[in-house]
């Protein structure tokens, strides 16, 4: 059983008792533990269940490499799936539960799956889910949808409780890692006087030296003190480098209290940080050895064994059977004999055998077999023993050894994960049998130069002494690549190990046959066998890149830390290549999964975009606004009165405008004062209409195309003066054609005297609209003359109305007797206030957009977006009045002159009438006889913009049809998504006052 | 996140304060052009491994927009320079040249 033992256990505080939850048992751990050390402790070496076959799981590692002991943790607003048992730290109240069974972690029916496992193979997805095709809708989905999947996925409904942040930061060189090689090489770099940043994913410095010991007595603690006192250097505990990116972008992700949820403050930090030099001490995972039986709880790393000894004062087991191919692991064996408990066998799986470290082992009396393997584990749901045999053999077993633990080291691999995000490569060690950084190919940055090196054991540097002179030259290289002096520190002077080399064994035993292979695990958290790998090999997957994806090796939230390698040897054994030649997958940040709302940092609910507001925004609040968003603004998209319905205020709003008075806020529409002696030249060639021959104080609607000759906005053009235009865009198209004239004045014609200013805040407008509108205005007084002959339509003037600053427009977008005001914005709700108040008589209604729509729809006129979708160009619309047959060029003419452009054979815009006065539904297509080379009816035409008109009191529509002005009078069929097919005549698009009598009175 | 230098402003500020936008010096064919002429112009790009010559924006910033020199391979950075001139100036190619001899990019080399 796994135990809390007497003594030892660095980092727990046993005066210190936390008590924690576990699928509602209450158990008992300290101060420093992990939640998986405090459920070894437990005796609960069983954690979870596997993905695929449903299998009992146990934990294997110690660190963030872990691929079992996965858990759903926290409850409501603070539930997270999926957290490592093992750098998850104990406090008090922390409740989990396992994850992946049904209906108990004890009792879990999907295990059949584990009895089924000859039929589920590599790649079953693709083989079995193929045939009938219905099946996969009702049979094969909803199957795999409850089987499948890791943690359960966090409530729709619930929001995270807790908040997170961004952090900008700037260093000279960024240190990841904070053990022994990480902390010279910081202590070097800063030495030099550079600004030095240094972060451990761990709440402690020292790594893996405070386990195996430091290079001398006290020395990261010295090392720590000293790097503390610098004022050019800060250190992060619990913060990950998450990812490596382009010209020294590193993200660094700190974990501020999920081990102290009591505190206040963010969860998480996102560290989001320009280095100069980034130096990766990152250390190296153990390796798994791949044995029938090899993922039965128990069964753990050897160093994750001693980590828990040393570490947190836990045993794994009472009898911990040791197999290896390193020297390494005899510590495990010594480190667990010295605690007292049994090692019954080190099973070396070198003919040789191990260096001094053997020879202390079989010192202490531990019976040492060389040349040896594990031909089996036997145990359900934990060790129960270990099966010997020869290495070299193909698994005859020569005798059983009782334990209850087995402590496993395929040898050690370099983490070179930060090193390869950005492109650094690799080349294959073959004597020390690992993927280690190739320092002639680093990332480059802007200059062309390395901005990342590796140190330590992160740089294949296992032996203390040569990593530490590794890192102390990591630092003095980088601290003078970012502009510093820099030399070397004193390092203590430490005998190189005279361990014997690693012999690597990728299958165990060697001529391991069918029936063990299919139980040696390679990727435990998603099911992935010596023998799927052998399969897609065998099928064909030659590319480690797609026997990846076939297989699934690797593609587990612990993104094949430990499997990879072991998963490509075993590809390149049976392809019968180097690995080198397999190479490895692609390493992609994270480095491990960081939260999604560390992701998002401040930029959620009211903040996540900021809404922009018109100074009428809090009237409209008031009295009633239906909000619709359009672009980041807020607009009323009607004004709701008492109980009635968003379609009935609609129709409210478009007869009362029409019959008397109605005011709509345009102040969101876009506006360009466009500048200088060239001004005229310039929106020439900008918009499809002559704009140089609009007189000061005349407006001119017009028409913008891409160069492509898609019509891309529209908007009426005001002659301010000689040098000075007005030019409103769209609402959503301000930032935009304002991006678009400053692209042409500067990169085409950068010789033309223009100046552009995007004055769309500067001004308040409103629109005053209706038959009483221009006596409202003249109720408000002042010096403008807008009189039928003062003020013609599409004319401007400004001066004093009543006391404002007013610009007005006579444009009518509805149709009627209107005009457009605008104030300087701080006058802007003065002004409404004002018209609302003078309006009262003639019964002043507010509309919103949808009665703008409606309205213009009812005259006839386009609008971008609904009747554009950036395949219509104007003639397709109509338009060809607005666009100018005298200019030689604008932007988008050249292209309208391709002959499919030219051709009449195009979908254009005719107003469709539905026989029965119903309204087509939105998007609806129009059909045609035939059917496609898919089956589908042939279309000819589609509803562009379709409302119901209360004016007319019945549905009205545009929509582009295939050649429809030609076709005047024909009815064509809509078929609506609920069955009923609406017949619609093609008649004129003006539905409201052909003749535009209202408009001119 | 790249790090580049606006020449105008002289800022040196990584790419969430740029935006790309594509190749540079392109020669714009208006009406009465040939067709493959103009499918060229509008259309036709270079997808260089290697040295390349691209519009940036400094949008966030002083809105001005200049040309870069840059290694798509790499992303190492030769240079920025006005967009306001036909071909790229000397200095630039001198650049390009010193780290990439023997390079061409349509007609410049």
């Amino acid at each position: 059983m796994s135990t809390r033992l007497a003594n030892g256990g660095r980092r727990i505080d046993r005066t210190r008792p936390v008590e924690f939850r576990f699928n509602g048992k209450r158990l008992k751990g300290f101060e420093g533990d992990t939640l998986a050390s405090a459920l070894l402790a437990n005796d609960q070496m069983m954690m979870g269940r596997s993905f695929k076959y449903h299998r009992p799981r146990g934990v294997v590692a110690s660190g963030s490499e872990e691929p079992n002991a996965l858990f759903n943790m926290g409850e409501g607003g603070k539930f997270e799936p999926n957290q490592r048992a093992t750098t998850t730290e104990l406090f008090d109240g922390l409740s989990v539960t396992s994850q992946n069974h049904w209906p108990s972690l004890e009792f879990d029916v999907g295990v059949l799956n584990n009895y089924a496992a000859r039929f589920l193979p590599a790649g079953f997805y693709y083989k079995t889910f193929m045939f009938p095709r219905p099946a996969w809708k009702h049979v094969f989905e909803p199957f795999i949808r409850q089987s499948a999947g890791l943690g359960r996925a966090p409530d729709k409904e619930t929001l995270d409780a807790d908040t997170y942040e961004h952090f900008y930061f700037f260093a000279d060189v960024v240190v990841v890692g904070g053990g022994v090689a990480g902390l010279q090489a910081a202590k070097t770099a800063a030495l030099s006087g550079a600004k030095v940043l240094i972060m451990e994913q761990d709440p402690h410095w020292g790594g893996r030296a405070m386990v195996d010991g430091e290079p001398e007595e006290g020395f990261v603690q010295r090392l720590v003190g000293e790097l503390e006192g610098m004022d050019n250097v800060t250190m992060r505990r619990r913060m990950m480098g998450a990812g490596v990116y382009d010209h020294g972008y590193l993200l660094g992700y700190e974990r501020l209290r999920d081990h102290a949820p009591m505190l206040a403050g963010p969860r998480h930090r996102l560290w989001r940080i320009r280095a100069g030099q980034i130096i990766t001490a990152t250390g190296a995972i153990e390796r798994p050895l791949s044995f029938a039986g090899n993922d039965i709880p128990g069964v753990m790393l050897a160093g994750a064994v001693r980590d828990y000894i040393a570490e947190y004062g836990v045993s794994p087991g009472d009898r911990v059977a040791v197999v290896t191919n390193n020297d390494d692991a005899y510590r495990t064996a010594i480190a667990v004999k010295k605690a007292g408990l049994e090692v019954p066998v080190i099973v070396d799986a070198r003919a040789g055998g191990g260096g001094e470290l053997a020879r202390e082992a079989r010192g202490m009396g531990i019976r040492v077999e060389n040349g040896k393997a594990i031909a089996k584990v036997t145990g359900g749901k934990r060790v129960k023993s270990v099966k010997l045999c020869a290495q070299a053999g193909e698994g005859a077993v020569l005798e059983e050894v009782a334990c209850d633990a087995v402590a496993m080291s395929g040898g050690w691999s370099p983490v070179v994960h930060l090193w390869s995000h950005c492109g650094g490569k690799l080349v294959w060690d073959e004597a020390e049998a690992m993927f280690r950084p190739d320092e002639s190919r680093p990332p480059l940055n802007q200059n062309g130069a390395g901005f990342v090196r590796c140190a330590g054991a992160a740089n294949g540097a296992l032996d203390l002494g040569a990593g530490l002179a590794d890192a102390d030259a990591a630092g003095k290289g980088a601290a003078e690549a970012a502009g510093f002096k820099a030399r070397g520190d004193t390092l203590p002077d430490l005998a190189q190990d005279d361990a014997l080399p690693i012999e690597p064994v990728w299958m165990m035993p060697q001529g391991a046959g069918p029936k063990l292979r299919m139980k040696a695990w390679l990727d435990y958290q998603n099911d992935v066998k010596v023998s799927d790998v052998q399969l897609a090999a065998r099928e064909g997957y030659e590319s480690v890149e797609h026997t990846k994806r076939y297989t699934t090796l690797g593609m587990a939230t612990d993104q094949g830390k430990l499997s990879n390698i072991n998963g490509l040897a075993i590809l390149s054994d049976t392809l019968g290549q180097a690995i080198p030649q397999t190479g490895t997958t692609t390493f992609r940040p994270p480095y491990t999964p960081i939260s999604m709302a560390s992701i998002a940092g401040e930029a959620r609910g009211e903040i996540f975009q900021p809404v922009r507001r018109t100074p009428m925004h809090a009237w409209h609040e008031a009295n009633g606004a239906h909000w619709e968003p359009v672009g980041h603004w807020r607009r009323p998209y009607c004004y709701l009165k008492g109980e009635e319905t968003p379609h009935e205020a609609v129709s409210r709003e478009i007869r009362a405008t029409r019959a008397s008075l109605g005011l709509l806020d345009a102040s969101t529409l876009g506006k360009l004062i466009v500048k200088g002696p060239d001004a005229g030249k310039f929106l020439d060639m900008l918009y499809t209409n002559m704009m140089s021959t609009l007189k000061p104080g005349r407006c001119r609607y017009g028409l913008m195309c891409s160069e492509n000759g898609f019509l891309s906005d529209d908007g009426v053009v005001v002659r301010l003066d000689e040098d000075s235009f007005l030019c409103h865009t769209t609402t959503g198209g301000a930032e935009r054609i304002h991006g678009h004239m400053e692209e042409w004045l500067q990169t085409e014609w950068w010789d033309w005297q223009v100046h552009v200013v995007n004055a769309t805040e500067q001004w308040a407008q409103v629109g005053v609209v209706g038959p009483n509108s221009r006596k409202v205005l003249e109720k408000l007084g002042g010096d403008v003359d807008i009189s039928k002959d003062g003020l013609s339509f599409m004319g401007y003037t400004s001066g004093k109305l009543g006391e404002f600053d007013a610009r007005i427009f006579r444009i009518a977008f509805a149709g009627e007797l209107s005009y457009e005001v605008a104030v300087p914005a701080s006058q802007g709700r003065a002004l409404w206030d004002a018209l609302w108040d003078a309006g009262e008589e003639f019964g002043v209604t507010p509309y919103g957009t949808e009665a703008m729509h409606v309205m213009r729809a009812e005259k006839g006129f386009i609008m971008i977006g609904d009747e554009t979708d950036g395949t219509v160009i104007p003639q397709d619309l109509g338009l060809h009045w607005a666009i100018s047959k005298k200019k030689e060029d604008y932007i988008g003419k050249r292209a309208q002159e391709r002959t499919f452009m030219q051709s009449s054979d195009r979908w254009q815009l005719v107003g469709l009438e539905t026989v029965d006065g119903s309204v087509i539904p939105d998007g609806a297509y129009a059909v045609a006889e035939g059917e496609n080379a898919n089956g589908q009816r042939n279309v000819q035409g589609r509803v562009t913009s379709t409302y119901y008109s209360p004016t007319l009191d019945r549905g009205i529509a545009m929509g582009l049809v295939h050649k429809g002005p030609e076709r005047m009078g024909e009815v064509i069929d809509f078929p609506g998504t609920d069955g009923t097919i609406y017949k619609a005549k093609i008649v004129d698009a003006v539905f409201y006052d052909p003749e535009g009598e209202k408009q001119n009175v | 996140m790249l790090i580049l230098e606006c020449p105008c402003c002289g800022v040196t500020g990584e790419e969430t304060e740029f935006h790309g936008g594509g190749e540079a010096h392109l020669k714009r064919f208006g009406p009465g052009s040939a067709d493959t002429d103009f499918e060229n112009y509008l259309f036709m790009r270079e997808n260089p491994k290697g040295v390349h010559l691209e519009r940036w924006r400094h949008v966030n910033g002083c809105g001005k927009w200049f040309h870069v020199a840059r290694c798509t391979v790499t992303l190492e950075i030769f240079g920025s320079y006005s967009a306001q001139t036909l071909e790229p100036p000397q200095e630039i190619k001198d650049a390009i040249s010193a780290k990439r001899p023997g390079w061409s990019w349509r007609d410049f080399s």
